[in-house]
């Protein structure tokens, strides 16, 4: 037995020397936004300030989970997801502080960040509706509350309501019309469905175009990249509730732990995603919209028109994000 | 029908006989099968202690308006899967190791290939080729029109053909290994018994390989109940669904972590309950047992037999990985780089580590469980294979929580101790990964060792132990050359699966660590498919080579 003593030992403290130390000027992120799409940004943030980034991607309920169950010991400083959400969340199981930043609170506007500063949307995802451009005109469009309608029967097309960009639509129709007049609308949708819900929005784009329904909703950035792949497609965007609430969008965003190691390079580094450079670089590379009203976005994006946001701060659909489930549950929307 | 295979069997003592092995014998192996029980019991326990919080308000609104449709979808997914596994692996698995037909040996080792693809890749690519707007219905209506009739793929016929193509290949290597050690005495006393073939078949072979073919099914059964990927790209609402919509959409990890707990307990009744059903009956194969001549179809049945398990590997194989070939190619000029050796690296050295832990494990835990048959040890023994039936993510959070306890309580010592706060000791460490993936694929490293140990008789351990060998002697010297095959097939598919998990992966990886897998989630997480079919690929090609290599050294 003792032969096989020192190698299992050697191995042993291979295993355990792979964490490495917290080392000075750098800062740890817990990412739900994946790989390709956050870091470039983290590289030009390491090139302009010389602190590294060491990051981590999964989920955002896991990451959370993670947060929690490390506690005090946590090595992470900066949360980052793709939605409002899991930020709102997140604050609520106080996983994050406030950072206060005159930078941040110019960059960001009111209602893409939390009241209490303790997390910032960093781009925006607009979530509009998308249709068959060979089977309906714009003007047949005006709302989302209108797709309820008796005029869409079998022609509407829909993500399944398990993903978070639909819970939390729905969620801020309940911050206007109240949970039994959202209910309504929803119930119209499905009524409204040409097929079974889809697992996602490519698919639901794709339907449109190959005609198995007329209109679905949809975030921008998956029509653009569909476009991209293939721009022959008789498909386009419109932009619904101008005249009323506006378009639902939802954030990307970032907050800093509640027990940061390195606070101020976490701060840091928010402030530099929401700033001018980073942001073109943060919303363009998934064409997305940039937070920050100053920065424009990319070209191809911005030919999709502009558009008049909802104003209600986004902090709502994690606020009715519970209620907007189970109502999606009662009206059978899978 | 299973007494007549039993009685085939050679005498030997009992199995799980009443006697106990002499007193003093190995006392470090009493203790074994509750050691690696409490490793895995404690993600369980973590999980089932969920029902310490209250989460009424969630089960109140499950009750009130999905559980039933749940429920519903569950059994027919879990029977459907069931069903078509155990029909095309038990068939394909006579036809290869008992029956001759052109492409035979082919076969024999290809139909191992679906398990190499993971099942929401697979679902993925199905939905995108025959579902309304694919190639194939699209070319149908350019043909036929816009009415032309075609079955419902995202639907529960889709989803139940995909997981079945997916997941047969558990039961087919299993049930292979039963046939291809059976030996021909038992289907020669039924021919001189006047059975033909076919009864042979069905009174004979099938009952005697009938621990495999549950080993096998077990596993097919509680990844199809833990499985939330494949059922999510097909919209197919299951119990998992619950689980991870109260988790991730109502915020209530409790209330998820209480219906996981009921997953756990429905696949321990039901692995109690196989197990006691075959509790009395002896599966030993006697005095070397000559391999049978092999039956040699002819004309149709020749043509039958080929056609069966050439389409079974165009679906689960060939088709889907033509796919990810093609979608592959078109992104790997962008996305192929030199950080793919590192991703290749780290899951090969994952998945190989993982799998020899784990069969080592499995290894000595049913070992133990058959010496020490009282019944506490053999609920230990159960008991550690039931990581494999909770939902990944969850069980990942059930493994977290105890690593960053240790952590908190090891900081808190140094600093005691050393004046100093040190980092994180365990978290992030390869040791914290295999400890979990231990925990998560017991069961899959554990079934086929168990099934093959039914081939050691009772008058092999008892001629080792008059020769004065030890326990591990007796392991090492006689057990193990018998144990072989159920070895290689237990590390196989603990390695393919390592390299296809993914929640526990993503939890516990140390900074910067990333794997296949983890590529493979950073593309699909934002709707990348296309993107994702070059690490799907490249998890194809590093499961492969084991595969390989193994069935063939296995065919010897």
């Amino acid at each position: 037995m003792k032969k096989y003593l020192a190698p299992g030992a050697a191995l042993l403290c291979l295993l355990l020397t792979v964490p490495a130390a917290l080392a000075a000027g750098e800062v740890v992120v817990y990412s739900a936004r994946n790989e390709q799409l956050i870091k470039p940004m983290f590289d030009a943030f390491t090139k302009e300030t010389g602190i590294a980034v060491k990051f981590v991607t999964d989920k955002e309920g896991p990451l959370m989970q993670r947060l929690k169950a490390e506690g005090a010991n946590t090595p992470a400083d900066v949360l980052i997801t793709v939605d409002a959400g899991n930020l709102w969340e997140a604050a609520n199981e106080d996983l994050l502080q406030p950072a206060n930043s005159e930078v941040l609170e110019k960059n960001i506007p009111a209602h893409l960040r939390d009241p209490q500063n303790r997390w910032f949307g960093l781009s925006v995802r607009a979530r509009t509706i998308a249709y068959n451009t060979q089977k309906v005109k714009p003007g047949d469009l005006s709302t989302y509350e209108d797709l309820a309608g008796p005029k869409w029967k079998g022609r509407l097309c829909l993500r399944t309501s398990k993903k978070v960009y639909n819970q939390s639509l729905v969620g801020m129709l309940i911050a206007q019309h109240g949970e039994a007049e959202s209910e309504k609308i929803v119930r119209g949708w499905v009524a409204n469905l040409a097929t079974d819900p889809f697992s996602d929005d490519t698919k639901t784009l794709e339907a449109i175009a190959a005609g198995q329904c007329d209109v679905g909703l949809v975030n921008t950035y998956y029509y653009g990249r569909l476009m991209k792949k293939d721009p022959k497609l008789p498909l386009a965007l419109f932009w619904p509730n101008q005249n009323g609430s506006g378009v639902h969008v939802n954030v990307s965003g970032a907050g800093v732990t509640k027990h940061a190691k390195h606070k101020a390079e976490a701060v840091k580094l928010l402030e530099f995603l929401s700033s001018s450079d980073a942001q073109n670089l943060f919303a363009d590379v998934n064409m997305e919209y940039p937070a920050n009203p100053a920065v424009k976005p990319d070209p191809v994006v911005a030919a999709w028109g502009s558009f008049k946001q909802n104003p209600i701060n986004v902090a709502k659909a994690g606020e009715n994000q519970a209620a907007a489930v189970k109502l999606m549950d009662r009206a059978g929307y899978r | 029908m299973a007494g007549n295979a039993v009685s085939a069997a050679p005498p030997g003592g009992p199995i799980f006989g009443k006697r106990q092995s002499p007193a003093g014998s190995g006392g470090a192996w009493r203790f074994l099968p509750f050691v690696v029980a409490a490793v895995v019991l404690l993600p369980v326990a973590v999980v089932v202690s969920s029902f310490l919080t209250p989460a009424g308000d969630v089960w109140r609104h499950l009750v009130e308006t999905t559980l039933a449709d749940l429920v519903a979808n569950t059994f027919w997914l879990a029977l459907g899967v069931g069903l078509g596994t155990v029909v095309l692996g038990v068939s394909l698995a006579w036809l290869t190791a008992v029956c001759e037909f052109p492409g035979r040996r082919v076969f024999a080792w290809s139909l191992l290939l679906p398990l190499a693809i993971p099942a929401y890749v697979t679902g993925f690519v199905f939905i995108g080729l025959f579902d309304f707007t694919g190639p194939v219905q699209t070319q149908l209506r350019e043909w036929i029109g816009s009415g032309v009739w075609f079955p419902k793929v995202r639907g529960r016929l889709g989803v139940v053909l995909v997981m079945t193509l997916a997941l047969f290949p558990y039961v087919y290597l299993l049930a292979r290994n039963a046939f291809l050690t059976q030996g021909k005495r038992a289907l020669e006393a039924a021919q001189s018994l006047g059975l033909n073939r076919v009864q042979g078949f069905f009174r004979v072979a099938l009952p005697m390989a009938r621990p495999w073919i549950a080993g096998g099914l077990s596993l097919a059964l509680m990844e199809t109940l833990a499985d939330f990927g494949t059922v999510a790209v097909f919209n197919y609402d299951t119990f998992t669904t619950a689980i991870y919509k109260a988790w991730f959409a109502l915020f209530s990890l409790p209330a998820a972590a209480q219906l996981a707990s009921i997953l756990i307990l429905i696949a321990f009744a039901l692995l109690i309950a196989e197990q006691q059903s075959r509790s009395r009956m002896r599966y030993a194969e006697g005095r070397g047992g000559a391999r049978m001549d092999r039956i040699r179809l002819t004309g149709i049945r020749a043509w039958l037999a080929f056609a069966l398990c050439l389409g079974v590997l165009v679906l689960g194989f060939l088709l889907p990985v033509a796919q990810l070939l093609w979608w592959a190619l078109g992104v790997a000029a962008r996305d192929l780089d030199a950080r793919y050796f590192g991703f290749f690296w780290h899951s090969l050295l994952l998945s190989g580590i993982a799998a020899a832990v784990t069969v080592g494990l499995a290894l000595l835990l049913s070992y133990a469980g058959r010496h020490f048959p009282d019944p506490w040890t053999r609920f230990a023994v159960r008991a550690s294979t039931l990581g494999y039936a909770v939902p990944g993510a969850v069980l990942a959070v059930g493994i977290f929580i105890p690593i960053a306890w240790v952590d908190s309580w090891l900081v808190a010592a140094g600093e005691l101790l050393l004046g100093t706060k040190p980092g994180l000791v365990v978290q992030g460490t390869l040791l914290a990964m295999l400890v979990a993936y231990v925990a998560r694929f017991m069961a899959v490293g554990f079934n086929p060792i168990e099934s093959a140990m039914q081939r050691v008789t009772r008058s092999m351990d008892e001629a080792a132990r008059s020769l004065g060998l030890s326990l591990g002697h007796a392991l090492l010297r006689v057990h193990l050359p018998i144990l072989r095959g159920g070895l290689i097939t237990g590390a196989m598919l603990v390695f393919v699966d390592v390299m296809k998990e993914m929640p526990i992966t993503l939890m516990t990886r140390p900074f910067g660590w990333d794997t296949l897998a983890v590529r493979i989630f950073e593309m699909t997480s934002e709707g990348e498919w296309e993107r994702a079919a070059l690490p799907s690929i490249a998890v194809v090609m590093a499961g492969l080579v084991p595969l390989i290599l193994l069935t063939r050294h296995a065919e010897k």
